[in-house]
């Protein structure tokens, strides 16, 4: 057999010797479905940004900026939680053509 | 101080624990392992051990703890028969996967049903695919001598696999032995301390281990496996020089006997070899050049090695104390039968099952199987290529 793959790059036992590097494997790219953020009609409830399990809200100052996209996985959470009067985030498939807010 | 005394296998088994002084030990009783649990929380209450020793409410809980312990920093050992082998099934392939060095002594047992507690090697045989090193003792020297090695083998750092060491369920677990049995000291230093890799407590390098691993890294990692089962022989070998040189006592991969210019042979593990070599002696008085291999190893399987030690034969009989249900033989015949095409050995092959569930093998039934291998050597066609032995009604 030849030699084992390179454990700098396995870590034997599929051990992860650096802490905190999920942020490095960028998720968004699991999304079927992607979600648009309208800036005119937010109202800054900060739900979306509650809801949000994969922390993609990007929020500054206490206002939402946008979404991360490459963390968000399309799950839709944010939309559905945007209040009905609101209707700030719609879903749109990934890959349509639309501004992404 | 080498001392000779008389013990069980799980007593002698329960000793090397004890000389070892593992920092964790978890474990269940099971018919017939439960001595080794026994003795050993005895050494605990006595307070002959720094074991910390916690009971579990089953197997699945023992080899997770012994895994969670192991991953955390400590030299964690367990053991097991039968049942509790197949409780332990999903957690068997996690210790292997986490290439975590865990030692367990498996008393080999039936598996059910129909329910039974006696000898057969069914249990470890089903666990032969799950990454761990295998074993084997034919009697209660091996079983002692196995898993003061089977330390060394594990942690050895190209190879850091847990290590399954069997015996044979009553026939050696409770049989009475004479052996030899080191110091502690001897022991203790042959061992030496356990550096754990990338401990679970070792706040100044935190490490995650158990994440998932998807199509773009799994593989990597079973590949890495592999090749440290591959050169776990190697090893094995080495860790068996260096026991020599302490204990006077020297394995192999396998053991041969009468095996150099011998025509015919049998192949078989545990126990039974000492029934086969009785019968080896007696043919070989009648001038039958007759000869025996008894592995040590099964996984990994030292194919190379064996096939070489085959090639001079003109048939042999490997005897499976298993049933694999495959309608072409047990895994002891499989895997060498498949060695020996790949290496393109002609030897005819045959197999017995024999021995299920306690069933005794006497010498009679060896030398039913020598006789049957006179005949195919000198060319006879042999009826079938699998076989039972001591079956009620005759051989099927």
């Amino acid at each position: 057999m030849k030699e084992t793959p390179s454990n700098k790059e396995f870590p034997r036992g599929g051990y992860i010797l650096n802490p905190g590097n999920a942020a490095e494997y960028q998720t968004g790219e699991w999304r079927s479905m992607r979600p648009v953020w309208d800036k005119e009609k937010c109202i800054n409830c900060m739900f979306c940004w509650l809801f949000c399990p994969d922390l993609a809200i990007i929020v500054e100052e206490g206002k939402v900026k946008g979404i991360n996209y490459d963390y968000c996985k399309g799950c839709g959470i944010c939309s559905h939680e945007c209040p009905d009067r609101v209707k700030a985030i719609h879903m749109i498939k990934e890959g349509e053509q639309e501004d992404r807010g | 101080m080498v001392q000779r005394v008389a013990l069980t296998g799980n007593e002698a088994v329960a000793l090397a624990m004890k000389q070892m002084n593992p920092d964790v030990v978890a474990a269940y009783p099971i018919t017939p392992q439960t001595d080794i649990v026994q003795f050993f929380s005895q050494y605990v209450a006595n307070g002959e051990v720094d074991t910390e020793f916690i009971t579990v409410e089953s197997e699945h809980s023992a080899m997770s703890a012994t895994v969670g312990a192991v991953a955390a920093g400590a030299r964690s050992m367990t053991a097991t028969s039968s049942q509790g082998l197949a409780l332990m099934w999903e957690i068997l392939y996690i210790a292997s996967s986490y290439r975590l060095p865990i030692v367990m002594p498996l008393v080999n047992r039936a598996l059910s049903g129909p329910i039974n507690i006696h000898c057969d090697h069914s249990d470890s045989m089903g666990a032969r695919d799950s990454g761990w090193i295998q074993l084997y003792s034919e009697n209660v020297q091996e079983a002692y001598d196995n898993m003061v090695q089977a330390v060394r083998i594990s942690e050895h750092p190209d190879v850091r696999l847990p290590v399954m060491v069997c015996q044979d369920g009553f026939i050696t677990s409770h049989g009475l032995e004479n052996l030899e049995v080191l110091g502690d000291d001897v022991v203790r230093e042959f061992i030496g301390e356990f550096v754990p890799e990338n401990p679970l407590l070792n706040v100044k390098k935190p490490v995650t281990i158990g994440a998932l691993a998807l199509p773009d890294s799994y593989m990597e990692f079973k590949v890495q496996q592999a090749q440290a089962m591959s050169k776990a022989a190697q090893v094995v070998e080495e860790i068996s020089e260096e026991f020599a040189r302490v204990s006077g006592r020297k394995y192999g991969l396998f053991e041969t006997y009468q095996l150099q210019d011998a025509d015919i042979a049998v192949m078989l593990l545990n126990s039974s070899a000492g029934t086969a070599r009785m019968v080896v002696d007696e043919l070989r008085a009648k001038g039958v050049k007759a000869g025996l291999l008894k592995p040590r190893m099964f996984r990994p399987f030292p194919a190379r090695q064996l096939t070489q030690a085959l090639s001079g034969l003109k048939a042999v009989a490997v005897m499976d104390r298993a049933e694999g249900f495959a309608n072409t033989g047990g895994p002891l015949f499989n895997d060498t039968k498949a060695a020996l095409y790949d290496a393109g050995v002609q030897v005819k092959v045959v197999n017995y099952v024999y021995g299920l569930g306690g069933r005794d093998l006497v010498p009679q039934h060896v030398h039913e199987v020598f006789s049957d291998l006179a005949r195919i050597a000198e060319g006879e066609d042999p009826s079938s290529l699998v076989k039972y032995l001591g079956v009620q009604g005759g051989v099927v």
